[in-house]
């Protein structure tokens, strides 16, 4: 027969202070691991909500970004001569040569971080078209003017609607901000191409291409025809895999979290373990009584193991609502493969904090087995006989 | 003493946890006083301190031309300047992190005199300089690979769109960086089709220390209405904005220290309130037989004491030995040389721990001392 809940709940209320301590101890540990997990969690989502996944990103053959790639002009016209690529608006193959580049913005914390200038055409915006204005308008072209995303704008004051931004060779006016829904773009500024190519001297050595396909076997296909061209040695990815890639700037930070979060569960489930062998010690002669009363060893067992579990139960609670604050809180973090900022959101994802709970309910189990079985140990007698 | 010490062997088991969980804490605050000491706290070399990083005002990513080296060293103050471009590229397979290791494009007559740490015998610097394709390695890279003179190795380019054949002509010695490769910029120049004559960063070795303070402003205003702008700072200022790239980890690793910090103070309260509470009928026979409220606080914050920082120096020696070990991984952001545990840090973080244990337990010890003796002999928990 087994031992009433409420009996477990009672031991816990009983001792207030010491059960919240250790339940505050476990969710400090719940909620460094959440925090990172959290911050894992956003970056990977807004990188894999980022491209469509008809998109191909045409690059020069070995870069690694967009950065250091290089397109001409004349290579673009070649490209978009190709077959199997979505017609646009104005009946021209969509396809959108870009120019991209670095900038440096001061956050409001003066951390220099590094922010990617895009330079598009029309065709960029059609392509784009998880991407709209939220407030402001689009840049015109020709003129040095600049929408902004709207992550920028969060951390960055200068990036407002109405600001100034003074990069390459002088101010350029935000008149827009812009949405890109959960995508990186959310990150970026754009501006005019050909404005950009030639503040930065690079009018034929632009950066990229990104174009439309009809289907799956027509992004197969021109794949393999771009990269196969001898006439020009260019390399095709899928807009989606090449974010997908940067996921792994992440990795320090993610690093050095797990870690913290591992030693922090070490301590936390010894500290579990000291409270609940003190509640055994403590309750020896009620477990005399419970024996005596006919409590098998096995229910006793299961009793203390079930306290402990509440105990951690709390704690993971507590630790999910310590980082709930941090949900959709926006911040960034750099790549060395686009070597600028990605913006994004905490995630806490209701996933994360099920994992959460269920690791602090781990904790506790393992810190209660032991003084669980203890007590399921205790022979009647000495067990009664005991202060 | 000896009471304190008896008492602390009284209930091992629980003095063994507690100590466990204060040692994995202690061992988690020491790592990361270590990271935070290779990352922001170090201070910069002698060697470090005479030398400056020109790059381009935008960013890293964006270039400067080869041309401005001449009007660099024209500044007064700047003893040399190299061409120091960071090449990247892939050597063999990089999905192993074995194969990681810097690489920079550098003119190779100059690089002994801005580093002069670097320690190669003579025979190998001249081999090293004469020859178009040589390049030297680090002693801890070519260990690693077993890596012997006259060999050859290939790497690809990325960020350049180029294949080179190098042969090893040197391997260097450094307290610092034994991990990087150098070769000839030319060799780099030549193999490129476009964007030649373009440079990342270039490095100046000032000729004291006061020109140090000079340089930067002068450097800056040379290229001041040129096309490309520069930036001119200091060796350590540009390592540590190059660690701003990774995201705020100063915020980061000043948060979980907090919450470490909190946590063990739980913990320990948690364990000593419980120990105190046990032997409260004790107390009341020390007092029976004469001892003072004075020394039975002092034993219990002492028992307290004794048990943090037996806990904090197995977690510190814990963290010290992790740390050994890291050392000798390759290096990534930051060298790993640097992962060290500094000693003032370190004893910071043991007296932490002794600070949490007392406090924590005197709450607890002054209400233990406070019972009346009847009061406390008849208590049963």
């Amino acid at each position: 027969m087994a031992i009433p809940l409420a009996y477990n709940l009672r031991n816990l209320t009983e001792r207030k202070t010491t059960t919240i301590m250790t339940a505050l101890g476990i969710a400090l540990t719940v909620a460094v691991l959440l925090s990172v997990a959290a911050l894992a969690e956003g970056l990977r989502t807004s990188l894999a909500a980022t491209g469509h996944p008809l998109n191909l990103l045409v690059m020069r053959k070995g870069a690694t970004a967009e950065l250091n790639s290089l397109m001409t002009r004349q290579q673009f016209q070649t490209i978009k001569s190709k077959s199997g690529i979505v017609r646009g608006k104005d009946g021209e193959p969509l396809a959108s040569l870009e120019v991209v580049t670095v900038i440096v913005l001061e956050s409001h914390d003066n951390v220099d971080m590094y922010i990617t200038v895009r330079g598009i055409t029309p065709a960029g915006w059609e392509i784009r078209d998880g991407v709209r204005v939220m407030e402001g308008r689009r840049f015109q072209p020709g003129r040095r003017e600049a929408v902004v995303g709207k992550g920028i704008v969060k951390r960055y004051p200068a990036a407002r609607l109405g600001g100034k931004l003074n990069f390459g060779r002088g101010d350029w006016d935000v008149v827009g901000v812009l949405d890109a829904g959960m995508s990186a773009s959310n990150g970026e500024v754009f501006v005019d191409l050909n404005q950009l190519a030639s503040d930065q001297r690079r009018d034929e050595a632009l950066s990229s291409v990104l174009l439309r396909v009809n289907d799956e076997v027509a992004l197969q296909a021109l794949k393999n025809d771009l990269t196969t061209d001898r006439r020009f040695t260019l390399d095709a990815v899928t807009e989606k895999g090449y974010y997908e890639n940067q996921t792994s700037a992440g990795a320090p930070l993610v690093a050095i979290g797990g870690l913290a979060s591992l030693f922090m569960a070490v301590g936390s489930s010894f500290a579990a373990m000291n409270t609940m062998y003190a509640a055994v010690a403590r309750r020896s002669a009620e477990i005399g009584t419970l024996r005596v009363l006919g409590f098998s060893r096995s229910s006793i067992l299961a009793s203390f193991l079930i306290e402990s579990v509440l105990l951690s139960l709390l704690g993971g609670i507590i630790g999910c609502l310590l980082v709930l604050p941090l949900n959709n809180l926006a911040t960034g973090i750099g790549s060395f493969v686009t070597f600028s900022e990605i913006t994004f959101n905490f995630a806490v994802t209701p996933v994360i904090m099920s994992a959460g709970i269920a690791f602090a309910l781990l904790l506790g189990s393992m810190g209660g087995l032991f003084p669980a079985a203890s007590a399921a140990r205790k022979q009647i007698l000495t067990a009664l006989r005991s202060v | 003493m000896s009471m304190i010490l008896r008492n602390s062997l009284r209930n091992r088991l629980r003095s063994v946890l507690t100590i466990l969980s204060f040692a994995a804490s202690l061992c988690l605050m020491g790592l990361l006083a270590a990271l935070a000491n290779a990352m922001f706290l170090r201070e910069a070399t002698p060697e470090q301190a005479l030398r400056l990083i020109v790059r381009n005002r935008v960013s890293l990513a964006n270039p400067i031309q080869r041309s401005y080296q001449d009007k660099i060293r024209q500044v007064p103050g700047v003893k040399e300047v190299i061409i120091f471009q960071w090449f990247g590229g892939t050597y063999k397979d990089s999905g192993d992190p074995k194969n990681i290791f810097a690489r920079f494009a550098v003119q190779p007559l100059g690089l002994f005199t801005v580093y002069p740490e670097y320690r190669i015998p003579e025979d190998q610097r001249k081999a090293f300089q004469q020859e178009r394709t040589a390049c030297i390695v680090g002693r801890k890279t070519a260990e690693r690979h077993g890596m012997k003179i006259g060999d050859r190795m290939t790497l690809v380019g990325d960020i350049f769109p180029v294949t080179l054949e190098l042969t090893v002509r040197g391997i260097f010695d450094s307290p610092r960086d034994n991990e990087s490769l150098y070769f000839h910029y030319d060799y780099l120049n030549e193999g490129l089709k476009e964007a030649r004559d373009i440079v990342s960063t270039f490095v100046i070795l000032g000729e004291s220390a006061e020109a140090m303070a000079t340089i930067p402003k002068a450097v800056d205003n040379t290229f001041r209405n040129a096309p490309l702008q520069t930036k001119t700072e200091t060796e350590r200022a540009f390592e540590l904005s190059f660690l701003g790239f990774l995201g705020n980890v100063k915020v980061f690793m000043g948060v979980i220290f907090g919450a470490v910090t909190f946590a063990i103070l739980l913990v320990s309260a948690n364990t000593m309130a419980i120990s105190v509470r046990e032997r409260i009928r004790e107390v009341g026979i020390l007092k029976t037989l004469g001892f003072t409220r004075g020394s039975i606080m002092g034993m219990i914050l002492g028992e307290s004491a004794v048990i943090s920082l037996i806990g904090g120096g197995i977690g510190l020696g814990l963290a010290h030995l992790i740390c050994a070990a890291l050392r000798q991984q390759p290096s990534t952001f930051f060298n790993m040389q640097d992962i060290v545990i500094p000693p003032l840090l370190g004893l910071a973080c043991l007296a932490i721990a002794a600070t949490i244990g007392v406090a924590s337990s005197a709450a607890p010890a002054w209400s233990a001392s406070r019972k009346p003796i009847v009061e406390a002999l008849r208590f049963t928990d």
